[in-house]
């Protein structure tokens, strides 16, 4: 009798905890907030479901618990409900994957408009490149990598003179600005996490990945690196500056002096 | 990874076959029955040894489509540059077609049980088999002789570890055959080698047909032939 | 050898052997260390993964420790922490879980469930036991090697793997791959038996459709297996290449640590999808065998058919054929083709349907019962909880769009421990505490069975539910310390350390478990030949413990399918499926 009760218990006990606990999502920033209701049609469905059947469980266990003298039902099968239940969890299935599906599409395309912001991983470090007036960034080829060209630019593409590399320091972006983010690694896979903006992808040597997003937030966020990457993996840690246009506009402008400033010492 | 999955669809198409003929739709709480009530549903009536290889040849059919899927998704990117190719395959692959050819041979010899020439046909496809390893040797040593050696570039790679596995499987089946050979030496009755040669006749047949499809994967006509096709569709 | 082999039978086996075919074992040596007889082999199989398990549930609560209490225990560094990750899951996942379900369960149960004497192919079965075990001592001697094992995590994915910023990259990761390599070449000879026992030494009247679900759960996993295996065998064969011989498979040019290193031109993602063309087969793997067993527990303790038993079989075999097409579910934030996710998508949640019909039949079973609330059945229902759980679970990472912020993170972690780790571990115990008194003759100990039941599963589940919140703050899996994150509030180090505290009281609850089993071998209540009043055949063995092959002089034939409970008109509540027909006064109209 007590694993009815348990059973209930488990029931009860696990919606408590999801209404009550403290635990949940930070604030989102960017616009992925379609996941995120996604997410909640998810958690009402199974929710729903798992109460159900773990309810009726125990209803079962408890009403039809063994008497002596007692025979159980014969019934082999029963077609017709085996054919609703199966209908009812088809639609249940089509109604989760469908808005899934519908932002994934949203999600791998990116719009016109969205300006390129490369980040680079490495044991244990995250670097950025932000293209300069041209609005593009010059070719990188990891051959090229050497100790004062440590993401590998492509020294003569002319799309190239004028990015701005940050390393070990913030990434800032504009507010309100779509953003595709590319990635590579010099060395192995890494993940670009930024809990906030829900995205993530996995930075693969040997290839550039992508996603996209448009921070809706101001603030400063932390970026976690989400696969596994050696022992320095907890520790690979960056942040994320989200700003408005104003503030962006003379951060990048700054970024350009500095660099000007490195240059002729480069050359010489 | 689409040879894989290709592989599968036939193994799942057969399996589905067999099942099909298993009365799978079928009430058992009304069945009640005794033996010999479902003709065709009991245990086959063939040899367990025999099934256990066909499942064997799927396993290993299903290591090699692995490899070639691996080989074709490698072999997308810019990068790639096939080893040139190697006319020595072609004398080294007949060297497996008379081995296979001497296997049929010994199936005969057991069939009307004239032990000395299931002997000699056993020898024989053993020979034939140890020279095509050594031919397949040679071929690779060749290749590193012009200083195309394993690492240095990914054709090479798959061209050495795909010769190096399907070798080691001809020399597992060097094994079971020269267990056969021995045992031709213990026994008067050729009755009871039956199985043990066409075990072995099934297994080098199945090697050969593999051998001929890395060879054309190897010599790039695999990928004029996909190209035919994705022609003919279009 | 085989003193004489099985298939010289050539199709139906013969009612009756002469004694010779029982090739019975001479010696001490022949009958209990190499032996052939699967029942032997099973309880080999099942003594060292469990002996494995017990060392990989110590590794889980030093990691648990560190995560709970972090540098509290200095000996618990980010090295360490990694290589107990990695070997914690390696060892679970392969050499307990497939071991235990397949090697142990499936030797055990499938001769007599079919009505065999034994395996079709003892040799291979008894070189398949050993080369587990082999595979399992090099396993274990990474930890004495320099540099320890590998930390690359159990996807040992490369690059990483094989570099120098992952702890075990010398010595660790090598021994792996090989214990890997023969472990797969072992287990496919336990397999092919596996297979080609059920397909063709069935006893007389024995029709697929009336083997127990049991048999068509370890026998669609083993034929799943015999094809999955080859993927890690292949992904594992070209690492040791890349490591040992520098090639370049899934090697792209590389800059680590400011050095350019030799490789060029692999490919990372190359190495995932063959990893996951087996790994996802393998939760199948394991969680096939898992639904039969749970499947034949709950109609034998509710002395009730299976409910839908023809459903049962068709999603069994569905889910094992869509199990190899999903695969790719692994890795929609992998940086591959992004238009794959459509179609993994779907391909995933499809294959919710067969799994969600197994879960009504189960409860369906119950509806009208007559339930006894054995161990076996409270582990059964247990399942149930665990398993409907972490399979709605599975419904948020095999949505393409929202396993974006939820993979790689604790979430991941929670879902997998609940539907791949705790439930089918519930249904082992189930199993063995079902199926102790067959191969002992002993009943397990109630008292102790009952302590052992409810502090592992309300445990286990305050573990893992609590678990999945961490991971939708976004506490990414694979850290050795949350350390400090600005997103995550302090109360979830609270969090975690519970958790902590509740692994520590469930791992000693196994202590009890292994006691028991231990305990009752000598000292247990002597159980009979069937004391649950089963209807399959492996209860109806003329001896218990069955003696080496199975069933004395006769083997048995089969009339009925296996589950014939609470028949009306039946003279008891169930009726063995050997039971010649004419002894049933029952008539066909009403059924």
């Amino acid at each position: 009798m007590a694993i009815a009760l348990a059973l209930v218990l488990v029931v009860i006990g696990s919606i408590l905890f999801h209404l009550f606990s403290p635990w949940w999502w930070t604030p989102i920033a960017s616009n992925w907030r379609y996941i995120d209701d996604t997410i909640i049609v998810t958690f009402w469905i199974t929710g729903a479901v798992f109460a159900a059947v773990v309810l009726f469980m125990a209803y079962c266990v408890f009403r039809f618990r063994h008497h002596p003298g007692r025979r159980a039902a014969y019934e082999p099968e029963n077609k017709k409900l085996e054919t609703w239940l199966t209908v009812i969890t088809t639609i249940g299935v089509a109604a989760l994957l469908a808005p899934g599906l519908f932002v994934w599409n949203q999600f791998i395309t990116v719009p016109e408009d969205a300006t390129d912001v490369e980040v680079v991983g490495q044991q244990w470090q995250w670097s950025f490149r932000l293209p300069g007036a041209d609005r593009r960034l010059g070719k990188s080829d990891i051959r090229a990598i050497s100790a004062d060209n440590p993401l590998g630019l492509v020294t003569d593409d002319p799309a190239g003179t004028d990015d701005i590399v940050i390393q070990g320091g913030e990434l800032h972006l504009p507010l309100d600005k779509p953003v595709k983010v590319l990635l590579r690694s010099t060395d192995v896979v890494h993940d670009f996490f930024v809990p906030e903006f829900r995205a993530k992808m996995d930075l693969v040597p040997g290839q550039i990945s992508y996603f996209w997003l448009v921070p809706t937030r101001t603030g400063t966020f932390e970026i976690l690196c989400a696969e596994l990457c050696g022992i320095g993996h907890a520790l690979m840690r960056g942040s994320v500056v989200v700003e408005n246009e104003a503030d962006h506009q003379a951060w990048l402008q700054e970024q350009s002096r500095l660099k000007l400033a490195r240059l002729p010492a480069a050359q010489e | 990874m689409s040879s894989i999955i290709l592989f599968l669809v036939v193994i799942g198409t057969i399996g589905a076959w067999w099942l099909s003929k298993q009365r799978l739709m079928a009430k058992p709480w009304l069945e009640e029955g005794i033996h010999g009530g479902f003709p065709g549903l009991e245990s086959s009536p063939v040899p367990a040894s025999k099934i256990g290889l066909g499942i064997f040849l799927a396993v290993v059919g299903a290591l090699f489509a692995l490899l070639i899927s691996a080989y074709s998704m490698r072999m997308q990117m810019s990068d790639w540059r096939p080893v040139p190719n190697q006319t020595m395959l072609w004398p080294v692959t007949g060297l497996l077609v008379m081995s296979g050819a001497a296997l049929e041979w010994a199936k005969v010899a057991a069939r009307t049980r004239d032990l000395e020439a299931l002997k000699a046909a056993l020898v024989a496809a053993g020979l034939f088999a140890l020279a095509f390893l050594a031919g397949q040797l040679l071929v690779l040593r060749r290749l590193t002789e012009v200083g195309l050696v394993l690492t240095n570039n990914p054709a090479n790679s798959f061209f050495f570890l795909i010769i190096g596995l399907h070798g080691l499987h001809i020399l597992g089946g060097l094994v079971a055959l020269g267990r056969t050979i021995y045992k031709t030496h213990r026994t008067r009755d050729p009755d009871r080698l039956r199985l043990s040669v066409s075990l072995c006749a099934t297994y080098w047949h199945f090697l050969l047909a593999v051998w001929l499809v890395l060879f054309a994967l190897l010599t790039g006509w695999a990928e004029d032939f996909v190209a035919i096709c994705r022609q003919l569709l279009t | 050898m085989v003193d004489v082999p099985l298939d010289t039978f050539g199709g139906l086996p013969p009612p009756e052997v002469p004694d010779v075919d029982l090739y019975h074992p001479k010696s001490w040596v022949t009958k209990y260390v190499f032996s052939q007889d699967a029942k032997v082999i099973a309880i080999q199989y099942s003594a060292t993964a469990m002996s494995i398990g017990l060392l990989a549930l110590v590794l889980s609560w030093l990691m648990r420790l560190q995560l709970g209490f972090p540098s509290i225990f200095s000996f618990i560094d980010a090295t360490a922490y990694y290589q107990f990750v990695t070997m914690h899951g390696m060892m679970m996942v392969v050499y307990v879980l497939t071991a235990l379900f397949l090697g142990g369960f499936g030797n055990y149960l499938i001769p007599l469930m079919v009505g065999a004497r034994d395996m079709v192919f003892p040799y291979a079965n008894m070189l398949s036991y050993w080369l587990y075990l082999l595979a399992v001592v090099i396993l274990l001697a990474s930890f004495f090697v320099p540099g320890g094992p590998t930390g690359a995590g159990w996807t040992l994915y490369p690059p990483q793997a094989i570099l120098s910023g992952t702890p075990g990259r010398d010595w660790g990761i090598m021994l792996m791959l090989i214990s890997l390599i023969i472990f797969i070449i072992g287990f496919t000879m336990g397999g092919l038996n596996y297979v080609v026992t059920v397909l063709q030494a069935r006893a007389r009247g024995m029709t697929l459709m009336r083997m127990p679900l049991t048999v068509w759960g370890i026998f669609t996993a083993s034929f799943m297996a015999l094809l999955a295996f080859p993927a890690l065998l292949v992904g594992a064969v070209m690492m040791l290449f890349d490591r040992l011989l520098g090639t370049s498979f899934f090697m792209p040019s590389l800059v680590e640590m400011g050095e350019h290193l030799s490789y060029g031109g692999g490919s990372p993602i190359l190495f995932q999808h063959l990893f996951w063309f087996f790994g996802h087969p393998e939760v199948y793997i394991v969680a096939l065998p898992a639904f039969g067993i749970v499947s034949d527990l709950i109609s034998v303790h509710a002395r009730k058919n299976i409910f839908g038993y023809r459903m049962m079989v068709w999603a069994i075999l569905a889910i094992g054929a869509l199990s190899f097409v999903v695969w790719a579910h692994h890795m929609y934030v992998s940086g591959m083709n992004p238009y794959f996710g459509f179609f993994f998508a779907t391909s995933t949640l499809i294959i919710a349907v067969p799994t969600a019909i197994k879960i009504y039949n189960w409860v369906l079973t119950l509806w009208r019962g007559n339930i006894r609330l054995t161990l076996p059945m409270l582990f059964a229902l247990a399942f149930i909880v665990t398993f409907i759980n972490g399979g709605l679970t599975g419904l948020f990472l095999g949505n393409v769009v929202v396993d974006v912020p939820l993979s790689d993170t604790m979430f991941v972690v929670a879902h997998f421990h609940m539907v791949m780790g705790v439930a089918p571990v519930l249904a082992i115990f189930g199993a063995i505490y079902h199926w102790y008194p067959k191969v002992t003759g002993r009943m397990l100990d109630e008292t102790l069975g009952r302590i052992h039941f409810w502090i592992t599963f309300l445990g286990a589940y305050l573990i893992f539910f609590p678990m999945h919140y961490l991971g939708l703050m976004g506490v990414p899996r694979r850290y050795h310390e949350m350390g400090e994150m600005a997103f995550v509030p302090q109360s979830a180090q609270t969090l975690n350390a519970f958790i902590t505290v509740m692994a520590l009281i469930v791992g000693t609850a196994q202590m009890v478990f292994f006691f028991n089993v231990v305990w009752s071998y000598f000292k247990g209540k002597p159980a009979g030949h069937n004391p649950w009043e089963a209807a399959s055949l492996e209860w109806q063995t003329p001896e218990t413990p069955p003696p080496h092959g199975n069933w004395g002089r006769e083997l048995p034939v089969v009339y009925r399918w296996a589950y014939d409970y609470s028949v009306p008109g039946a003279a008891s509540d169930f009726v063995p499926q050997n039971q010649p027909v004419a002894s049933r006064p029952a008539s066909d109209e009403d059924r």
